[in-house]
């Protein structure tokens, strides 16, 4: 049976194509997903991402715990309401998930994770909280609807009360606030500017659909996904998992080593692997005919590797990808695309950001 | 349910075909096809003059989701391609029986076209699948 989000019915009088998302039924597109693309870069989209899993932290021990729990420290958080994105590792040093965690006292956090991990996630946060004095309560009685684009904060502000636009006033990127009923947070998946705003499910869909009067674009999860690839985002489970080292997702930026006494999980088999080398995922650019795609083998000179995430780049106009391959000092690499091999160029694997090209 | 025309001829690969009235026909590939498909990103076409022979795969309609081939339904020479589609490859998704055409072809053996289902039949080739 699958599960269904507050905004569903919104979803249906939309229109939207739906499709099964790891057991959610979530709208892919509202008619054209290269529209919705679109209206995020120049204008204004909105997302239901209500399926995600919230999960508060709460405790005299939820610093500690967390400490234990994630590669990123939440330690060098001190301000009110600031965010850290961090993997969660598992003893061999493969990414359990991926997650956002926002801090608001050393006894008081919230987490973010995904909603296609749910279950192993809430056994994993239990099972390493084990000999911690925390609280972990998952919190599904937010619906979360992410605005996203140039004009998103704008947008949004129209709803806003007095006391919501002042606390939202001076808020920098990747900060969250409760402000009366919504927890407002400068978070999103596009890499445009904008906001994820968690609401109560029973006010859930008149929000929503204040914002489509307000002239914010619904966007399926087609646009967020050739949206978070051009900004260079992972998507848990295609470009990394339980198997594959955060050193070989691009995810070695979000791995805090010092103070060297931090046994967080997976270190010690993250150290091994860190001094043995890993596998780089590196971005592809491809600006002849066709798309790369999820699967295609990748050569260079040092042994093969593989696309982990590929489509065609609504904003730049010819495909790009995101590859796990060996360590190189090329270039450029071969793709095998429909039985023939293609010369594509390396980059690092952020495309575009605020609406412009970073190639 | 899709718009099928009843004046188009069809094949089960979801290419359909129509009857210029002078030995060519107009070959693209269904609305249906093109709402499995999705947005088209690049559309790769047969080059005039080809010789095309029926269940070759000749063009490939590529969306975001996928690239998929396109079969020649009927076998002759290729006398004229779409070449909008090269800018403009969501035509497919807009005007998939009008501007969203793919190529014409002049027909080796017109009675080829006949095999071809109509309407109702690929109607129930659809609800098959």
């Amino acid at each position: 049976m699958s599960n269904k989000t507050v905004l569903h019915p919104k979803h249906i009088e939309a229109g939207a194509k739906m499709v099964d998302f790891h057991g959610w039924e979530m709208p892919i597109n509202y008619g054209s997903q290269i529209e919705e693309h679109h209206a995020v870069r120049k204008d204004v989209g909105m997302f239901d991402v209500s399926h995600m899993t919230i999960v508060d932290v709460q405790g005299p021990q939820a610093q500690a715990y967390l400490r234990k729990l994630l590669a990123n420290d939440v330690a060098k958080l001190t301000a009110k309401g600031k965010a850290l994105y961090s993997g969660m590792l598992n003893e061999e040093g493969g990414v359990v998930d991926d997650l956002i965690v926002y801090h608001f006292d050393q006894t008081n956090y919230r987490l973010v994770v995904n909603s296609a991990t749910r279950e192993k996630d809430m056994n994993w946060l239990n099972g390493v909280a084990s000999g911690f004095d925390v609280i972990i309560t998952e919190r599904p009685e937010f619906a979360m609807i992410a605005v996203q684009g140039p004009n998103a904060k704008e947008k949004a502000a129209t709803l806003f009360s007095d006391a919501q636009k002042e606390a939202v006033a001076d808020m920098k990127p990747f900060f969250g606030v409760q402000a009366e009923d919504l927890f407002i947070a400068t978070t999103g998946y596009t890499g445009e500017a904008g906001y994820e705003i968690m609401v109560p499910n029973d006010a859930a869909a008149d929000f929503w659909q204040r914002l489509l009067d307000a002239g914010v674009v619904p966007c399926g999860l087609g646009a967020r996904d050739t949206l978070r690839l051009e900004a260079g985002m992972n998507l848990y489970g295609q470009d990394m998992d339980e198997t594959i080292s955060p050193l070989a997702a691009n995810m070695g930026w979000t791995i805090t080593w010092e103070p060297v006494d931090r046994d967080f999980m997976g270190r010690s088999a993250l150290e091994t692997q860190k001094a043995e080398g890993t596998h780089k995922l590196v971005g592809l650019v491809m600006t002849d005919k066709g798309v790369l795609r999820s699967g295609q083998v990748v050569k260079v000179a040092e042994g093969e590797g593989v696309i982990t995430s590929g489509t065609f780049s609504p904003t730049l106009g010819h495909s790009i990808a995101m590859a796990r391959i060996p360590a190189t000092a090329q270039t450029t690499a071969e793709v095998e695309m429909r039985k023939k091999w293609v010369t594509v160029n390396i980059v690092k694997p952020s495309f575009v950001r605020n609406g412009k090209s970073v190639l | 349910m899709s718009n099928i025309p009843s004046e188009l001829r069809y094949a089960s690969t979801h290419e359909w075909v129509r009857d210029e009235g002078d030995g060519t026909y107009t070959v693209g590939i269904t609305e249906h096809a093109q709402e499995l498909l999705g947005d088209m990103v690049f559309v790769e076409l047969p080059d005039v003059d080809d010789e095309i022979s029926a269940g070759d795969d000749v063009a490939v309609a590529e969306s975001v989701k996928a690239a998929s081939d396109v079969y020649a339904p009927i076998s002759g020479k290729v006398v004229a391609v779409n070449e909008d589609l090269e800018d403009t490859p969501e035509l497919v998704n807009t005007d998939a029986f009008g501007d969203g055409w793919m190529f014409r072809v002049k027909a080796d053996d017109a009675s080829e076209v006949e095999n071809l289902l109509d309407a109702e039949g690929y109607q129930n080739s659809i609800d098959e699948d």
